[in-house]
């Protein structure tokens, strides 16, 4: 899905198997924090966690303003 | 005196548990456990099945050196001879486990690695080069038919015989080029395959071309601050009852939602229909998978222009790549038609 997506729009993968991410084709790659939970961590607090997700949403927004010519995994 | 044989499976058919138990820590066990059985029929005594390695799908996935590190010490006692993984089938963390422990195996203890996957599991592009892959159908239903396949493969790497080509042994192609003598020349050969291609006559390639399917990064987003911001998932996020049966494998189809005035996934009002990972987190609060409420904050904030009014939704377990691809596709015209400028997809 992601690469015919980035036929036509710019598109960051959010997921935490980063090495599937690699080998489908995305370009732009955001580490996340766990299969079954990508963007939340159940063991911190409400709070912690809606900032832990935004954390990574904005990580995300940054690669998508960033130039790239290759796959490029966005780790911080 | 036998062969001896360690054996990798998952949590799944050690009979430990499903989606729930995917995160269990590596263990071995002397001896045979779940399809070791078959393996161990079909051996006829010549190999012998000294161990099993048993480790969670996402324990795995989520620690992969980790957990290599940790079988790879677990199974040194046991002196292995040859290391066979799974058959995992279609199933995509398995197959990555097993290919990335045949890998490790390989590498460290220089013993023959064997897996069976059907050619679509992420872990056949990943590792057929590391592994012997024996090509299997796409579920546990081809157990029957794959276990035969592998033990035949190994016993005869353990024995050292010279193994055929992939169509004759029935293993995934590795890249592998062997020199043989052939009785005609290569320019007869040649212009035999090619009459044989215009007569409309099967002929097999000596060199099958590598398929490089990959596609150019699009230019990055300019103008963040009035950019339209679109939610696709692989996730399975939908409206609480999944209105459209997304199925929660092999997925035929994906959904389109309308999140107009929505701040928030609540547990009242979304779910997820995906059957390949545990779905208590994502059913508690689905903006662990698909970031909304936080969208709307930055939303809310000038961060980003807008986030769009309809996210995208397919299941992502064990569906087929020609699926997959025709949702993209469908999925970007639709985003495209829309005015969307950028996209962020979540996968579990």
């Amino acid at each position: 899905m992601v690469k015919e997506i980035e036929r036509k729009l710019p598109v960051v993968h959010m997921c935490t198997i980063v090495p599937i991410s690699q080998t489908v084709g995305a370009n732009r790659i955001v580490p996340t924090i766990a299969i079954p939970h990508p963007l939340g961590d159940p063991s911190r607090t409400p709070e912690e966690e809606k900032a832990l997700r935004r954390g990574l949403v904005e990580r995300a927004l940054k690669a998508l303003q960033t130039e790239i010519t290759e796959q490029t995994v966005f780790t911080e | 005196m036998a062969y001896r044989i360690v054996h990798y499976i998952n949590q799944f058919y050690a009979g430990i548990g499903g989606e729930e138990k995917a995160d269990y820590q590596p263990e071995i066990r002397e001896g045979v456990v779940g399809p070791g059985m078959a393996l161990k029929a079909a051996f006829k005594g010549e190999a012998e099945i000294v161990a099993t390695v048993i480790c969670g799908d996402s324990y795995f996935a989520s620690n992969m050196d980790e957990a290599s590190a940790k079988i790879l010490g677990m199974m040194k006692e046991y002196k292995p001879d040859a290391f066979i993984a799974g058959p995992a089938f279609n199933a995509g963390r398995y197959g990555t486990a097993c290919g990335a422990m045949c890998d490790a195996v390989s590498k460290a203890f220089g013993i023959p690695v064997i897996s069976g996957m059907y050619p679509e599991n992420p872990g056949v592009e990943m590792y057929r080069k590391s592994a012997w892959i024996i090509e299997t159908p796409d579920s546990a239903a081809g157990m029957r038919k794959a276990v035969p396949a592998m033990a035949k493969l190994a016993l005869k790497l353990l024995k050292g015989e010279s193994v055929g080509k992939p169509s004759e042994e029935g293993y995934i192609e590795r890249g592998i080029r062997k020199n043989m003598f052939y009785e005609k020349l290569a320019a007869e050969r040649c212009v035999d395959m090619f009459t044989a291609k215009i007569k409309g006559e099967p002929f097999e390639t000596e060199y099958v071309m590598p398929v490089f399917d990959r596609v150019d990064p699009q230019p990055a987003v300019k103008d963040i601050k009035h950019a339209v911001i679109a939610l696709v998932t692989s996730g399975g996020i939908c409206p609480k009852g999944n209105p459209d049966h997304i199925e929660a494998s092999s997925a035929s189809k994906f959904g389109e939602y309308d999140i107009t005035g929505v701040n928030d996934l609540t547990s009242e009002k979304y779910c997820t229909a995906h059957g390949g990972y545990d779905a208590t987190y994502a059913d508690q609060d689905a903006d662990r998978v698909l970031p909304v409420d936080v969208m709307r904050d930055l939303e809310r904030e000038g961060a980003i222009g807008k986030l769009h009014n309809k996210f995208y939704t397919t299941v992502g377990n064990g569906t087929a790549v020609a699926n997959a691809k025709k949702f993209g596709a469908e999925i970007a015209n639709r985003l495209v038609a829309d005015g969307v400028t950028a996209v962020i997809l979540t996968s579990t």
